[in-house]
Order: structure tokens, then sequence, then C-alpha cells
């Protein structure tokens, strides 16, 4: 219903949004829950797990019923709250966990079945058929219970991400923060002010009061104006500040988009990191409820929010309401309603000797014990002194106390203390280093505390930050003392709700610690209280009174569940704005990706990298034809392959011989200048790093590579030895991968081909400088197909060109390009190893490269490598597979003894690659074999459990092809 | 042979949100300039000098960007007689170039840079990271120059691209 002249909705601007396909109208500035109200919508949703009907409960971000999906093009957003998201035109929204309808739902049968569902049924009724629980019984809870749904879709809207860096940072901007905010802009700080709604006031304009004898809300316009005027104050509205971490860290998430129709790059929602030099937390408090009989019906609502619709929205909850409540602050709504011409019907009273002065009937020392009304409230029953009552009401409001909103000042593991004064939870000072909590979370209840306290605590965060700055004096308010007699439960007869959202009672907590999960945790896993959407901020309080109640211990005593990050829902697509598909890593390109992409090669992944798997040709229709064909085509004639993906390290400095000698197992500092030798690096601990060639250049200048897996690892390695061994040396390095395209040219026409491009004659293992029409270029002869072969290095500018020249060239010599699948083979055949082998568990000696560790001088990871156990007949040693029949092999398989049973205690060993070699007609495999070397031309048994296969194999040495390396050396 | 086509890293055209302006840039050459130890760099590098962390020392159209420990960028100069004192390396084809220019343009980078950019002013570098990609970035004249690896341009182009876009979306909200 709405009131003439109340709220802050813009009337002239009404707006027209759907419910559950019905079309309803409300202004701009409007929530779904106040648009809702105001035409009447009592029922918004059906509860989690006995599906009753349920309806608005609160005015904020804490709403635990009204749960809503809504839908957009492509978009259904589960359990929205109604409190929070503003309605515009064209807004579609839907109720949610109800079938058929809303007010018919078939699943309410739950309800009915209540005694057999209590907390932790599921524990002890579906034991047995012990399978049924993952086939049957889980199933069905998980259809019967639950909130929203989801599309199913993939979420394909943009989201944002990004950080903000501040002096001082106001979390809350209610009377408490828009004075610290103030105080900060007038120090001249740099000041960001964060509130979760989309007006800043808080409180202020919820309540309604008076400001320096003026509306709360004639000042809040003047704070903001000079706020928003000072060019050192940034304002976040619909930023939610969800976590405190280390370093002055918050996050936050701000809803950008949803309060509009969607529109193109428009972000839905935007996560930011804020680090702040100092925090204010002004984060307010929540009324809590008191559990009674049937205290969720449609219409029963939190007390504050009665005011906070009647002063923002202009809109009354209902016709004749009434108030149930413990402390004096819920008159406020009361008073409110009746000023708006409400008719309030009763103030129900706890406390004995609470005032009776009041325009409306207040019945003191009395409860409300129970409630009337299927599909809505429609009479409260109440009891007092003289006995019990009946009282038609279609709108009751509950107040049973306010509790600080701690959670962030909780966030780094500190604890709430009970102030037993205020019969609630207050933060500790210093339990999030430089967060200063000030107003209502700090446990400061009235309107004039707040003001005054807001800027008390900014001047002590400004202090802080080295300016020093005298308080601004705070207007006058309301600031009347908190009265409170705390009541959490009244007992009796019938189901009294403690957590809306999860549908846990007063009884569930009973039983919970009857079954003797009586600490605050267990209870919590026990029962699922504060588990919910609204993560127990409606109800945590109120649960563990009735915990301490249960099992005789007091609320301190009890204490309270742990509270985390993030304060209020964060969708998974805002933390991971940009992350969605190819966003999930940064793509790498080599200069040759586009020609590549022409010949239609398939581009694969090698770490971030894209490279060409295979090049298909004619009627090639599978992955092995291209294979084959480019691996005998590098045989007979010749390849052309982008390597530029190999780290590239330039190594300078008088020492730069010495350094090299100290990071390989063998030695550098004996090449000649012109020639390039193979390395292997270990770690500290003796295991191989990783290997490559490296050239001399000159006399105190080395140019290293690394394989593309390890470039970046080979690289810090470096850093850490130089820092940490050798600082003094006069040895310098930068990585140059990304400087130089690179490509091999291999097999027996690659000295062909390259003689038609330049005149140059290398010996195996030489590099030359060259130059190729002007352009400054580096030929390296070294090979890792095991044929003739060449690499030739162009600035990247011209990698593309290169590569497209180099290839044309093949292409008349019988030759083309090869990609990954081929090279994979080729090097198999060679028996050259690759990360599949030095996976970072294997050895020098393993792979049969010890004698590459120079006895002549020391290394890193040389005394480690020579541990014992580290060598010998026990390691597993690298060998060379081949099926004896004709048969598939498979990396990842294992090797047992012929005769053996094949379990783990009798694993031989593992096979690391695997390639079909259209030159030997088979499979070859490269494996580690115990005392494998020792074993060659004997049979092992090759089983893969996961692919089904078991072969007999024929042990060998790696090197298939040209052991003895002469078409290497041409 | 013939002459090889030199190509850009990207070849993109400029897009931008009223001043704002993201675009590719040439680097010209660019040298890694690391002073062996003890070598008198200070005088042959004159005007210029070796820069502190996160300095740029410049005169006229040369620069000399920090990049990390004991290590700088050359960039608008040849580094001529500098062979001697330093390790040189040319780092003309490894680094693409993007320049974001105008209003907006802390806040657009806010989204993908981890640092306070308010502390970051023209004569300032900073080695960070542009989303999950090494960075160097150096604040100029009203923006900022994006250096990014040749072989992620795209990545960056299309990331920074897309922090501008929402920028600009959110400024007509």
């Amino acid at each position: 219903m709405r009131i003439d002249g109340k709220g802050l909705v813009d009337r002239s601007a009404p707006v027209r949004f759907t419910f559950d396909g019905v079309a309803y109208e409300g202004f701009r500035g409007d929530t779904v829950a106040s648009a809702l109200l105001a035409n009447g919508v009592r029922v918004v949703g059906r509860s989690f797990k006995y599906h009753r009907p349920r309806g608005v409960l609160t005015a904020g971000s804490e709403e635990p019923n009204a749960l809503v999906e809504v839908i957009e093009v492509g978009q259904q957003t589960p359990n929205v709250r109604a409190t929070v998201q503003e309605i515009f035109p064209g807004l579609e929204v839907k109720s949610q966990n109800r079938w058929p309808s809303l007010k018919y739902d078939v699943m309410a049968v739950n309800d009915m079945l209540s005694p057999f569902l209590s907390a932790g049924f599921y524990y002890k009724t579906f034991m047995w058929p012990r399978k049924f629980w993952e086939r049957v019984y889980e199933p069905i809870i998980r259809r019967a219970a639950g909130l929203g749904s989801l599309s199913g879709r993939h979420d394909e809207a943009d989201y944002e991400k990004a950080f903000a860096f501040c002096d001082l940072l106001v979390i809350g901007a209610g009377p408490a923060g828009l004075m610290a905010a103030v105080q900060g802009a007038r120090a001249g700080v740099d000041v960001i002010l964060a509130d979760e709604n989309p007006v800043m006031g808080g409180r202020l304009l919820a309540d309604g009061g008076e400001i320096d004898g003026r509306p709360a809300s004639v000042w809040v316009a003047e704070v903001l104006a000079e706020l928003e005027a000072a060019p050192n104050v940034r304002l976040m509205v619909r930023t939610s500040v969800t976590g405190a971490y280390d370093g002055g860290t918050f996050s936050a998430l701000e809803r950008v988009g949803l309060h509009v129709a969607a529109r193109a790059n428009l972000p839905r929602e935007c996560f930011w990191r804020i680090v702040a030099g100092q925090t204010v937390l002004a984060a307010g408090a929540l009324e809590r409820s008191i559990a009674f009989a049937d205290n969720d019906r449609p219409g029963v609502m939190m007390a504050s929010s009665l005011r906070a619709y009647v002063n923002r929205y202009g809109v009354s909850p209902g016709k004749r309401v009434t108030i149930f409540a413990n402390n004096d602050d819920a008159r406020l709504s009361a008073r409110a309603l009746m000023a708006a011409g409400v008719d309030v019907a009763a103030i129900v009273d706890t406390r004995a000797d609470a005032s009776t002065l009041e325009d409306c009937p207040v019945y003191a020392g009395a409860e409300v014990v129970g409630t009337k009304g299927r599909h809505g409230l429609s009479a409260i029953t109440v009891r007092h002194r003289g006995g019990e009552m009946q009282i038609e009401t279609d709108c009751l409001g509950v107040s049973g106390g306010w509790n600080p909103l701690v959670h962030l000042t909780c966030h780094m593991n500190g604890r709430p203390v009970w102030d037993a004064d205020l019969a609630a939870f207050v933060p500790v000072a210093g339990a999030v280093p430089g967060l200063h909590a000030a107003g209502a979370c700090a446990g400061v209840f009235s309107t004039q505390g707040c003001l005054a306290d807001g800027a008390r605590v900014a001047v002590l965060a400004l202090g802080v930050l080295g300016r020093a700055v005298r308080a601004v004096d705070a207007p006058v308010a309301e600031d009347a003392p908190y009265a409170v007699l705390p009541l959490w439960e009244v007992k009796g007869k019938g189901r009294a709700w403690l957590d809306f959202a999860n549908d846990v009672t007063t009884k569930d907590v009973r039983l919970a610690a009857q079954e003797n999960f009586a600490s605050v945790e267990h209870m919590k896993r026990y029962t699922t209280q504060g588990m919910a959407p609204d993560q127990g901020k409606n109800s945590n309080v109120g649960a563990l009174a009735v915990l301490a109640d249960a099992t005789g211990r007091s609320i301190a005593q009890t204490g309270t569940t742990t509270y985390r990050a993030p304060f209020s829902p964060v969708s998974i697509a805002a933390m991971g704005a940009g992350g969605r598909g190819a966003g999930f890593a940064p793509q790498r390109f080599m200069t040759s990706h586009g020609a590549s992409v022409d010949r239609r090669a398939p581009m694969v992944e090698a770490g971030l990298w894209y490279r060409p798997s295979y090049f298909p040709k004619g009627a090639e229709t599978t992955w092995r034809e291209a294979c084959d064909r480019e691996v005998v085509m590098v045989r007979e004639a010749v390849g052309v392959c982008d390597v530029s993906t190999l780290g590239k390290i330039d190594i300078q400095g008088a020492d730069a011989a010495r350094f090299l000698d100290l990071v390989y197992t063998n030695v550098f500092s004996t090449l000649p200048v012109g020639r390039v030798r193979y390395g292997l690096m270990l770690r500290a601990d003796g295991h191989v790093l990783d290997d490559g060639t490296t050239a001399r250049l000159g006399e105190n200048h080395y140019l290293m590579t690394t394989t593309t897996a390890a470039a970046g690892l080979v690289m810090r390695h470096l850093d850490f030895v130089q820092q940490a061994y050798c600082g003094d040396w006069d040895v310098r390095f930068v990585s140059v991968t990304e400087n130089w395209a690179q490509f091999a040219v291999a097999g027996p026409r690659a000295r062909a081909l390259l003689a038609s491009l330049v005149s140059v004659d290398l010996p195996f293992m030489g590099c030359s400088r060259v130059e190729f029409g002007g352009v400054g270029a580096r030929v390296f002869r070294i090979s890792f197909s095991g044929e003739e072969g060449y690499e030739i290095a162009v600035p990247s500018r011209y990698g593309e060109a290169l590569f497209r020249d180099l290839v044309a060239r093949a292409e008349t010599l019988g030759g083309g390009p090869y990609g990954m699948e081929a090279l994979n083979v080729l090097r198999i055949e060679k028996g050259f190893i690759t990360h599949a082998e030095i996976d970072g568990r294997t050895t020098a000696f393993d792979i049969g490269l010890a004698g590459m560790i120079s006895a002549r001088k020391d290394c890193i990871g040389k005394a480690a490598a020579g541990r014992s156990g580290l060598t010998g007949a026990a390691r597993l040693q690298m060998v060379g597979l081949r099926p004896v029949m004709q048969a598939a092999i498979t990396a990842g398989a294992h090797l047992f003894t012929p005769g053996d049973e094949v379990r783990r205690e009798n694993d031989q060993g593992y096979v690391t690659s695997v390639g079909y070699s259209p030159m030997m007609e088979g499979y070859l495999g490269l494996a580690f074999l115990r005392d494998g070397r020792a074993r060659i031309g004997e049979m092992v048994r090759l089983v893969d459990h996961l692919r089904d296969i078991d072969v007999l194999c024929e042990v060998c040495d790696p090197v298939f092809h040209d052991k003895e390396g002469v078409k290497l050396r041409g | 042979m013939g002459n090889l086509i030199a190509k850009r890293p990207l070849g993109v055209d400029p897009v931008g949100h009223g001043d704002l302006v993201l675009a590719e840039v040439d680097l010209g050459r660019v040298t890694s300039v690391a002073p062996f130890a003890g070598a008198d760099v200070a005088r042959v590098l004159k005007p210029l000098v070796f820069p502190a962390p996160g300095v740029v020392s410049s005169k006229g159209d040369a620069r000399l960007v920090w990049t990390g420990r004991g290590q700088a960028f050359l960039f608008g100069a040849v580094p001529e007689g500098l062979g001697a004192v330093a390790a040189l390396s040319d780092q003309s084809d490894g680094w693409a170039g993007l320049s974001l220019t105008g209003t907006g343009a802390v806040d657009v980078l806010a989204r993908l840079v981890p640092l306070d950019l308010r502390a970051l002013v023209p004569g300032q570098c900073a080695r960070t990271t542009l989303g999950h990609m090494p960075l160097i970035l150096i604040a100029v004249f009203g923006g900022f120059e994006v250096l990014v690896f040749r072989s992620m341009a795209r990545s960056a182009w299309h990331e920074v691209e897309q922090a501008l876009r929402m920028w600009g979306a959110r400024a007509q909200c």
C-alpha cells in the first residue's frame, strides 16, 4: 500500500515490471520488495525445506526470505534478494522453489511431514541400503529442497575486476560513515566511501528522524553534496565491502549494471580490491528477531523494516500493523506508521515495566505466542498478565534488539566479545590492523552517538595517517539510550523459526544439543543454521542463545561461529571477471601463427603458446596420416618447424663462462666461439632441471636455449643462483626469447635449402651470424630430429616472412612444414628427452647422461646427485620399448616382469612417451624401467589399466634411429 | 633472397572513448643495458643517468627506463660506446608497445594493473602485471605506455580494449 507524501522514490517516474508473469507498477527508486509490498503482494517465495509460503522480512541486503530469480535474455540469476534488486522498466522476476505455482506448491506436503524432517533426518533415515544414497535419496532430497535454479548455460555477460587505492576507506554511509568521510575529506586525504545501497544515508533515510531540527534526509543531501564536490573523495554506491584481508586490502562487490536493463559493454558487477591506509568500519547494526510459534508467516517482518518502507519508499507493508518488541527502538516504527496514517493495532512489549504512553494500545509484559493466516498473517495470539487474546493484524513488526555488524572485524580470526548491557556481540579493537569500528557496528546505537563516533574514529584513523585534525562538531540528533531486555525465544507449542532461509527452528537447535552437537560450530553444521545465502546474519545470535539455554551455558561461554568473507553473496562470475574461455590465461602466438592457420593446422596449447599440431594435406582425414607423412618428409627430404617458443637467454660478462660451468653439469668455458654445445642442468637436489643447447657468440657472450616448458623456470633458477651464490661475479643475462623468431630446417635436403638462402658452411654444432637481405640473422647447426638440421633465427618482425619463405623453398625440395606431432615422433625415434622424461623426479643417471656430470668441476646439484639411492640398479632407468606384436602402446602405462602378477608391488616402471614410427612401421616408446639398461633385450609386460592395454614389449636402447649419428653430422 | 617483410606485433587501428585513446606504438630501437661490474657507465651514458628502480631517465627522444635489478631499457637512441661498459641485448622485437592516453587512463588501467597508479607520474615506471601478463608500465604525459611480450600483444590489446569499453559504458550509465 502506497502512502501519499512519503518516501524518497521518484513518484514522477512509474516503472513497470513483472513478477511471476504478472505486471506491476512501482516507481524509480523502488526495490522489487518495496514495489511488491506497495502492490499488496505478500507471498514472494517458498521456504527451503518445508516449502512454506514466505514474504518479505527485511528492507536490506540481509533478506533471508524474499529470494527471487531475475530473468534476462541469456541470463537467469537465482537467489536475488528482492530487497536489493532495484526495479527498472521491463524487469522480469520469478519466485523460486515452488511448483506448479507460488500459491499452490506440491512440495508443501513437506510441511505436513515436518515431524519426520527435523535436523539431520537424512543422516538417520537414509542409511540403508547404502547404494541408494547417491542414486536415489540424494537426488530426491536435492530436488525437494533448495532455492533458485540456474539457466544451465554459460554466463556470457560482461563482468569487471578492478583495483582501488585510498588513504581512508569508509565502509557504510550511515550517520557514522558520513561523518567519517567528511572528516577525511576536509583533512585532504584520499577517501573512498562505499555503501551497499543505491542511495547513501543508511538508517538516516530509513528512520526518518531529524538532524539539527531538519529532516535527516536534508542533512544527508548536504553532506553528500560536499563529498561529491571534493576532488579527493570517491563515492561508491551499490558497493558491498565483502572481506577484510592482509595489508589493508578489502574485497568489494559493486552492482554496476544490475539496476538497469542490460546494455552493450556495461558490466553487470565489478569485483574490487581496495587497498586502504586506514579504514573506518561504519557498517551499522542489524535488527534481530524473536523466535515464537509460526513466526514465519508472510506479514511477519522486522520492526525496523516497517519504518524503512514508510520513510524510504512511501509504502506501508500492512493495513493494520502490530509490533512485538523487547526494546524502545521498535516504537519508532509504530510512530512512523501512525504518523503516516496507518492503523497500529497494538504494541506488544515483553518488558513488564515498559511505558504504555503511545497513541495506540500497548501491552507491557506480554508476548506473541502464535500467528494465523494461510497465505499471510491474519491474526496473532498475545499472552499477557490477564491471559491470552487474539489481535487481528496483517503485519507484525518484530524486534529482539540489535546486533552490531561485526563481520569484517572478524575476517582475520578475531572474535567479537559479548556486551551484557547491549545484549550483543561487539567488535574487539585491533582485530583487523588499521580497521576501526565506529557507530552502531561498535555498539553505539543513538543517532547522535553515531554522528559523534564517526568523527571521533575518523580523527583517530587520520592520526595514524599522520594528519592531526580536530573532530568536526557533530550536528544535533536523537540521543535516546538503548533500552533492551534480552528475549530470544517465546517457549510454547508449535515451530518457532530461527533461520528462515534454511528452515531451522528452535526445536532443531535443541535437538542438536540433545544429540551432543553442543558446540556452536557443531550445532551449525548439524542443523544448517547460518548456512543459507544470508550466512546467518538474521539468526546466528538467536540460535546460539537458544543453544546456550539448551546446554545451560551463558551466551558468552557458547560463543559465535566463525565470521568469514564474503559478508554478502559474491557471484563467481564477478570474481573471475575476464577469465571465461580464452580469457583464462594470456595467449602467446608465434610469428608464424597466421601462416600455420592459413594451412589449416590445428593449433594446440603448449603452456601459454599455441603451436601447430600438424599440417593437413590433400585427402588426409586423420592427424596420424598427416603426422606419418611429415615424419617421412623430414627423414627423406626436408621439414620446417617454428621453434621460437624455446627459451633464449642472452648471457654476457667476464664471468659468463664460469657461470655456465656452475649451472650446467658439463663444461662450457672450453666451448670455442662459434660453436654450440648440448647442456644439462640440475636442481640443487640433484634431479634434472632442464636441458638445451648453448652457443658461444663471443668471448664473453653466450646464448642459452631452454625447453619451452621450463623457459621461465630456468630464468628464475639463473637469477637465484646468481643472486644467492655469486652476486659478485661479472655476469649479466636477459631473456631474448621474444626478440627472435627461430625455425628448424631438418632433413637430408636441409643443406640445399639453406644454400638457396645464404652461403654458409657450418660444421655440426656450429653457429654463425648471417645476413638475409640486410636483416641480421643467426644460424645454428643443431638437430632435435636426428637429421642434418639447422635453426635460423631472425628478429621477430621478420618471423612470418621468413617462415613463409622457408616453407615455400622446402616445398620445391619435396618438403614442407611439420608440426608438434611429427616433432615428437622424430625425437622419440632418436631417443631425445623432453619434460615427459625429465619430469622433476629423474636424475642424470636415470636418463643415461651421468657421464655429462663433469668430474673436473663442481656444479649446482652435483653433490646431491651423488647421494646413495640416486644411482644404481634400484633406479628406474630410461629405455626404449617396442611391442613384440603390432600393437598400440600408451604413455602412462606401467611395466611388469612377464610371469609376475600384475599388482602395485610388482611394478617395474612406467612409460613416458610413445609414438607411431612410420619409418619402423610400429609403435616406439620411452620408458623408465627398474635396472633398465641391464635389461635391454629382455621382455616386459606393458599394462595400461585405464585404456585396457596389455602388450608384451622388448626392452631396447632408447635410440632407435641412426645410433651413430651419421645423418646428424652429415 | 628478396627482402623480408617486417610486421608490427599487432597491426591494429587505435580505439577510444572520448579523448581516451588506446593505440599501438612503434617502440623503435630498444636495447637492454646491464652495466658490467665496476664499469664507469655514468660517463658513457651522459646526459642520461642509469635509473634507480622505478625511474625513467630521459633527454630529448632518448629514454633509459629501469626494467629490473641492474638493468634498464634504452629507447630512442643507438647504444653507442656502451658495449664496453654494459651487456647490451637487442629487445626491439621482443616487446609490443601500447599507449593509453586521455581522460580515464588511470581508471581503465586500474582494471588490470594491481598498482597504486596515483603514485605513478611521468618520469616513473614499474615492472608489474597486466592481468596475468608481465608488464613494463611507463607513465607519460596524459597517460601510460604499456609494454608486453610481443607474443602476448593480442591478449594485452584485447584486455585493455575490453576494460576501456566497459569503462566507457559505465560513463554513459
